[in-house]
């Protein structure tokens, strides 16, 4: 029986991705093991290892195809015995995303031959009775646009309608076979079911879609129009949600940080010293002890309940070509300094390389931006939800302070908190903010 | 001078133009119109409209005639011709009326005269108004609607001069019922007013230069259209042309040629119906980078002309000429230019047409030849009156609704029909066009019992080898 390759979902949250590239191309024997593409998820670039032997009968989804749903089959593997040409009619039969089925690693699927269900599995020329429905959700789509998708083995899920509200009529579905597969844009239904459980209140209202081609934009300059990648398009995405939905406050403390830049230098100074700790990783560390002593600021809000964590697993935001991502090191609080400094560089190098694995990414309690290196005395950022609180660190820098009645010259560094009010009162915020100054001004606790 | 400014000045207040106006008005877009004759255009003063009052009082007398197969006793039937005339300027009369009431209700205002492009540019056009051979208005406008439709065309030697040879103008308000007559051309204008005459028991040839009558329909449809005018008593004469007219100032002689034979048929009137031709003339075209192709104006398919921001709309933009066509195409045009979202361009392969000769004739789409020239493996329906229950019960047992499906997708490429009532019928498979169904879903579909409609459902099992009444 042929075996649809599907799109697989690289972390718990991919609803979609890129398919960058094809290592094989139809005909090629593959066994378990071999690299068969690369998919490029929002955040990182993952390759797609082939579960099964076989030949690839049909590639589906074209290289550069963006937005391709999770378990949307890219291809057809005919297995050994099998002839490919039979195996490469039975396209995409292979069910639409179901977002709540994303965590399912692909080489589970294969797997459908297996005691369970073996009535269901489709014939190497069994066509799709219908568009497979996805979460729930329902394909609009002509009668004969399902009947072309179904007789091309295209998956009609992952067409865009053209028609009156989107649906998908005869021409959308011929031009998606005239372009080799399933056209890129994934049907917006699609992501209906993900957002709305994410912001039901949100997903009523639809915010006004500005395409670079308004007429508008021709009243500006000459430009010129910069296509949003997938990171974009989660930074737009994520953002917009944070700034609207969640109601931010700040908090801001000037923290002396003399004794530290002592401490910093004694340490990276010691003999046979195999670390050079920065002062973000000191930040850092101080940070996840503050929040280990204010527990209620180490929390995440749902709508059911505030979350509690146990362990502060710290995001730092770390700037890369065309974005930014926020790699996480894990525990923090139980973690030396030392080994602190080690993860933050390995993992900013890896970031800067595109090189992170999801769950290196994916998940934290709480985060921390860094501009000070840039010489900014503060800003405040937007809470990187579902954390409760975000920390903005500015520059040090030599400043006047008043010392008992008198001037004096301190080097001090501004930090900026913002937390969700839903899961963080005031008191809790300013609370913390004193048990990190009371750290970051005696550092000598960042020993314990 | 009467100086004013609107968002889009439509000139010509025809099909197109009225309904663009009001579609215009409720996007919110200040509007204006420019109409020289009548609002309604031809369609509703001298076309569409009129001709269907004339053929209604034509199918009455029919019916009286035949009252007795009915088990129906009334005398012998009369008719008074200028009533019949006088009801017909009354339906248009009462429609024309009701433009101006719509018109007035979305308050667009009219402007009573010639309306011509007069200069301007992109975003700024000026249209003048001109009555009397006085410009009275300029209308600065940001879009221009051109819709002045089409007139009817005239063939070197055949002119119109209103007494022997008449154009539908004439033809529409007979004074007395002429006793012979020659129709040249068996579109649908002429083989309408063939059918009326006939009907009142007119001698009546038609002289079409194709090989069949109603040319554009399906093949099988024109031939049992042929039959049944023929069996009505018409002479019907295809593949040949008018020659020649002489006329004595009481009848009109026509020299047919056929095959190289020519043939003298005289009759005291002849209806020239040889097709239109768009009214490009004087609307300020020249000097623009507007393209006119035969007496027609070149459009995209947002109906835009070679000039930003001026537009063509139904007859004057081409072919198919018909009514629905215009006005479709003027609410696709001020839908994209009032910026509304999931505006598509017209279709013109699902514009049904219908022609009120009795037997009537109506069709969609592509005719069985026509889809097996464009290459498609077609499966072919067929059900006949007869099969159907209501057509005999009406007295109607002759006709067929033919269907025309893509054998591969079970798409439905076109529907032709002939008889009864089929161009109430012909919506049914224009709807399901529309919304792309295949034969599964015209099968799932329930047709109320006892209707003509169940045909329709009839022929589409007939092409899958299922139907049930034959």
């Amino acid at each position: 029986m042929p075996i649809d390759i599907l799109m697989p979902a690289l972390s718990p949250t991919m609803t979609e991705g890129t398919l960058a590239k094809w290592h094989v191309k139809e005909g090629d024997e593959v066994s378990s093991g071999d690299v068969l593409a690369e998919i490029e998820t929002d955040k990182a670039t993952m390759e797609v290892e082939a579960v099964d032997e076989g030949v690839i009968a049909k590639i589906l989804i074209e290289e550069g195809s963006e937005g391709v749903a999770v378990n949307t089959a890219i291809a057809i593997l005919a297995e050994e015995g099998e002839d490919p040409a039979e195996a490469a009619k039975s396209g995409g039969g292979g069910g639409g995303p179901a977002p709540e089925a994303a965590a399912e690693a692909p080489k589970d699927e294969p797997k459908k031959e297996s005691k369970e269900e073996p009535k269901e599995a489709p014939k190497a020329d069994a066509k799709p009775a219908s568009a497979p429905a996805s979460g729930g959700s329902r394909v609009f789509a002509s009668p004969l646009a399902k009947r072309i998708a179904a007789d091309a083995g295209i998956d009609i899920a992952a067409i865009s309608g053209s028609g009156p509200h989107g649906r998908v009529v005869k021409a959308d579905v011929e031009s998606a076979i005239a372009s080799g597969g399933t056209k890129a844009e994934a049907a917006p239904a699609k992501e209906a079911p993900a957002a709305a459980a994410k912001a039901p209140a949100a997903a009523a209202v639809a915010p006004p879609v500005i395409s670079a081609d308004d007429p508008i934009f021709q009243m500006l300059p000459p430009h010129e129009a910069v296509p949003n990648t997938n990171m974009r398009k989660t930074i737009a995405k994520r953002l917009t949600e944070s700034a609207r939905d969640v109601p931010h406050f700040n908090v801001l403390a000037d923290v002396e940080i003399d004794a530290l830049l002592a401490m910093r230098k004694q340490l990276n100074e010691r003999d046979g010293a195999d670390y050079k700790i920065s002062v973000n990783d000191m930040v850092i560390k101080a940070t996840a002890l503050a929040l280990t002593r204010v527990p209620d600021c180490n929390v995440a809000y749902t709508d059911t309940a505030v979350l509690r964590f146990a362990q502060v697993d710290m995001a730092m935001a770390v700037a890369i070509d065309g974005g930014l991502i926020t790699p996480i090191i894990k525990d923090c609080a139980a973690k030396g300094l030392a080994t602190i400094s080690k993860e933050a560089k390995e993992l900013a190098g890896k970031a800067r390389e595109g090189k992170l694995k999801p769950e290196e990414y994916q998940g934290g309690t709480f985060s921390i931006s860094n501009l000070g290196m840039f010489g900014v005395k503060s800003f405040n950022s937007i809470i990187n939800a579902p954390q409760g609180g975000i920390l903005s660190v500015g520059a040090g820098e030599q400043r006047a302070v008043v010392k008992d009645g008198a001037l004096a010259i301190a080097t001090v560094m501004t930090l900026s908190l913002a937390v969700d009010h839903r899961c963080i009162d005031g008191a809790a915020a300013a609370g913390f903010m004193k048990e990190l100054k009371a750290i970051l001004q005696d550092p000598i606790a960042l020993m314990l | 001078m009467d100086k004013q400014s609107f968002d889009v000045v439509i000139v010509g207040a025809g099909p197109g133009g009225y309904v663009t106006a009001i579609r215009s008005a409720q996007l919110g877009l200040k509007t204006a119109v420019v109409e020289a004759n009548h609002l309604g255009g031809i369609c509703l003063n001298w076309g569409c409209i009129p001709t269907k009052a004339l053929l209604r009082s034509a199918e009455i007398y029919h019916y009286m005639n035949h009252a007795d197969a009915y088990g129906l006793s009334a005398g012998k039937p009369g008719y008074d011709l200028e009533k019949i005339v006088s009801r017909s300027r009354g339906v248009a009369k009462q429609l024309n009326g009701g433009v101006g009431h719509l018109l007035k209700k979305n308050k667009v205002p009219v402007f009573d005269g010639w309306g011509k492009l007069a200069g301007g540019s992109a975003g700024a056009r000026k249209v003048t108004v001109e009555k009397d051979g006085k410009v009275f208005a300029e209308l600065t406008a940001k879009n221009v609607i051109l819709a002045t439709g089409a007139r009817a065309r005239q063939l070197p030697g055949l002119e119109v001069d209103g007494e022997t040879v008449w154009s539908y103008r004439e033809a529409m308000v007979p004074k007395a019922m002429p006793k012979s007559l020659i129709v040249v051309g068996s579109g649908a204008i002429g083989i309408e007013f063939a059918s009326f005459y006939r009907t009142f028991g007119a001698e009546v040839t038609v002289v079409e230069v194709m090989d069949r009558v109603l040319p554009v329909e399906d093949a099988e449809i024109s031939k049992m259209a042929e039959k049944a005018f023929k069996k009505q008593g018409m002479n019907i004469i295809t593949g040949a042309t008018v020659k020649g007219l002489k006329k004595d100032g009481k009848s009109v002689t026509a020299s047919v040629e056929k095959g190289g034979k020519v043939t003298e048929i005289t009759a005291e009137k002849l209806i020239s119906a040889v097709g239109i031709v768009g009214n490009v003339e004087n609307i300020g075209l020249e000097g623009t980078k507007i393209k006119v192709d035969r007496t027609h104006v070149e459009i995209n398919e947002w109906c835009e002309t070679g000039e930003a921001g001026i537009y063509a709309i139904g007859d004057l933009a081409g072919p198919p000429w018909l009514a629905h066509k215009a006005e479709h195409e003027g609410v696709i045009c001020i839908e994209k230019i009032a910026g509304v979202k999931d505006v598509h361009p017209l279709d013109t392969g699902r514009i049904p047409g219908c022609t009120y000769c009795h037997p009537q004739v109506a069709s969609v789409g592509l005719s069985e030849q026509a889809a097996k020239d464009k290459g498609y493996d077609v499966k072919v329906g067929r059900f006949s009156f007869v099969g159907n229950g209501k057509a005999i019960a009406l007295g109607e047992p002759e006709g067929l609704i033919k269907t025309v499906f893509d054998a591969k997708t079970g798409e439905l490429l076109g529907a032709h029909m002939i008889g009864a009532e089929v161009t109430e019928l012909i919506q049914g498979y224009s709807v399901g066009m529309t919304l792309e169904t295949t034969e599964a879903e015209l099968m799932h579909t329930v047709f109320p019992h006892p209707t003509l409609s169940e045909m329709l459902h009839e022929s589409v099992l007939d092409a899958y080898g299922r139907v049930i009444h034959m």
